[in-house]
């Protein structure tokens, strides 16, 4: 288990060049008659993530009237409101209460999810041209992508697909050159800096090296998914076997 | 309750209701019927509340054969409609009996008519809605558009069928010339130097039009010289006008919840039921709004949804 001194920390970050930057102030963007952005940084970064995480949930905490919904993303958050019952001077009132409160109140650390998946072969077509890229065997390719939590700092452009932030550089890899019509359902991809799960089947670019077998999105279940943004994820190699009998037990 | 065969299914027939909350921040869009006022306007002839499921039908209509006696009415898009091939009027509700075939002609004005049934179309509720959405595979019929022989059903309704009627001043008047109210933003420093042309020109709606996003054609919107075509991805909003790196805008619709590139405006939600009815080859024009004025229509507009419920008249009750 991961922890991180969430919230404490936030206001800690040396205001250098060498960070990425935290804005001194959010910046508010406003998206229509029902949306505002609130935007922490410039950059895709840890530090960040740790910031918008940290006033996502004790916004939501807050219960501010009329708020529908929160979505964290990268480096800020969206604000879904109800414009009968509230206005954009009275949300961003509300956000700058919760960060002065912020260092007050206790945010719970990210959870970590564990998520098996079976590399290479048929399940990771793209793996060979990793591990060529970057001149390793396919087993460090494994070790290295399994030997790291994730960090998810975004849900988005399908159901649970999710965007992890912190793969080692020794795996950064170019997207294909030609999307694939279909990624199948589980499959991890890496993109450019960035690590990645299609929890449904869909078109996709990602250079494809393993899928998890379990079923990430489920949407009958009281909880559709295993994961939100803000959670760390960490992948589990298992075998071609162990990846049909959890298939065929999950299913 | 088994309602109505389908002997045709249109060309992209889909059931929707208000939409599904709550879930974008796990990737699932909102879905949901997207003329909203022609939704209300269909689920009040035949007295439903105003968010039940109900069809959504996109340019060329079903064939349907009930299977039962019920009360229906359609809205929005000018979508001829008759019973036994007799013409209907559309905003009035109109009675079927089993055995009786409903039919469409192709829409002369506007896209999406909304074809509501008394007691509402049933499918399993997935996150809280009825609405279909093809992205996610869920919603309505196992996540699709309506298919040949597909049998719909409707919850239970009141036996008492009141024949009723929109006021002609509700109905709104398709034009294939609109304009939008938009609020400058969200990434009104990329575009500091084109919102004017932004909002002095005139865009075309091309084929590409869905209910993912409308691509529109027209001038080419210039980035400011120090700005990045593309941004960190951030969450959006339907109505958001996103400019790619050609320069062409498009108008982000229901059925995404992220983007990467930047956004020079956001039409106002009560305007997207202008952009539900705009034709691939009608004209757009958006018209600056600040956010008070944006605030003020909206109110206005959830004002005249009210009125509505209590401007639908009687022409006839029925017992059966």
């Amino acid at each position: 288990m991961i922890t991180i001194a969430l919230g404490k920390t936030t206001k800690a970050f040396p205001k250098t060049d060498a960070m990425p930057k935290l804005y001194p102030e959010p910046i508010f963007r406003v998206m229509g008659d029902r949306g505002l952005l609130v935007e922490y940084g410039d950059a895709i970064s840890p530090e960040i993530n740790l910031k918008v995480r940290s006033m996502a949930v004790a916004l939501d905490r807050a219960r501010v009237k009329g708020i529908v919904e929160i979505i964290p993303a990268y480096r800020s958050f969206l604000i879904l409101y109800e414009p009968l019952e509230t206005d954009v001077e009275e949300l961003k009132q509300s956000v700058a209460r919760v960060e002065v409160g912020l260092e007050d109140i206790e945010i719970p650390p990210p959870r970590t999810i564990e998520i098996p998946v079976a590399y290479g072969g048929k399940f990771g077509p793209d793996i060979e041209f990793v591990a060529q890229t970057h001149g390793l065997s396919i087993d460090e390719v494994i070790t290295i992508h399994s030997g790291n939590a994730y960090q998810i700092y975004m849900i988005a452009f399908t159901p649970g697909f999710s965007f992890l932030g912190g793969l080692p550089e020794i795996l950064h890899s170019p997207r294909l050159p030609t999307p694939r019509a279909f990624v199948p359902a589980g499959s991890v991809g890496i993109a450019e800096k960035q690590t990645g799960i299609y929890a449904i089947e869909s078109p996709g670019g990602w250079r494809l090296i393993g899928r998890t077998p379990l079923k990430l999105f489920q949407p009958l279940a009281r909880e559709p998914f295993l994961y939100s943004a803000g959670d760390l994820i960490r992948f589990v190699p298992i075998s071609a076997e162990e990846y049909n009998q959890i298939a065929s037990g999950s299913a | 309750m088994e309602t109505f065969f389908v002997r045709e299914p249109g060309a992209f027939t889909t059931v929707q209701d208000a939409g599904r909350y709550g879930f974008q921040r796990f990737g699932v869009p909102v879905s949901g019927a997207l003329d909203k006022f022609a939704f209300v306007a269909a689920n009040l002839l035949v007295g439903n509340p105003e968010t039940s499921a109900a069809l959504e039908i996109t340019f060329t209509g079903p064939r349907l054969e009930a299977l039962a006696d019920g009360l229906a009415a359609v809205t929005g898009a000018d979508m001829p409609v008759a019973l036994n091939g007799k013409p209907q009027p559309l905003w009035e509700s109109f009675r079927f009996r089993k055995g009786d075939l409903i039919g469409f002609k192709p829409a002369a004005k506007g896209v999406r008519a909304y074809l509501a049934v008394s007691g509402g179309i049933l499918a399993p509720g997935v996150m809280g809605s009825r609405s279909t959405c093809v992205l996610a595979g869920i919603g309505g019929f196992d996540g699709r558009p309506l298919r040949k022989a597909d049998v719909i059903s409707t919850d239970s309704a009141t036996s008492i069928f009141r024949l009723t009627s929109i006021p002609e001043q509700f109905r709104p008047q398709h034009s294939n010339s609109i304009t939008l109210k938009s609020v400058a933003g969200p990434q009104i420093e990329t575009f500091r130097d084109s919102m004017e042309l932004f909002f002095q020109s005139q865009y075309t709606v091309t084929s590409k039009a869905d209910r993912m996003g409308y691509r529109l054609e027209g001038p080419v919107i210039p980035f400011a010289s120090d700005a990045a075509k593309s941004i960190i991805s951030e969450p959006s909003v339907p109505g958001i006008v996103q400019v790619p790196a050609d320069g062409l805008p498009i108008i982000i619709l229901v059925e995404q919840t992220a983007g990467g590139y930047a956004k020079i405006a956001t039409v106002i939600s009560p305007d997207l039921d202008l952009v539900a009815q705009a034709r691939p080859g009608d004209l757009i024009r958006f018209s600056p709004c600040d956010i008070l004025e944006a605030r003020r229509i909206h109110l206005d507009y959830r004002h005249k949804l009210l009125d509505l419920k209590n401007a639908i008249v009687e022409r006839d009750r029925m017992e059966i």
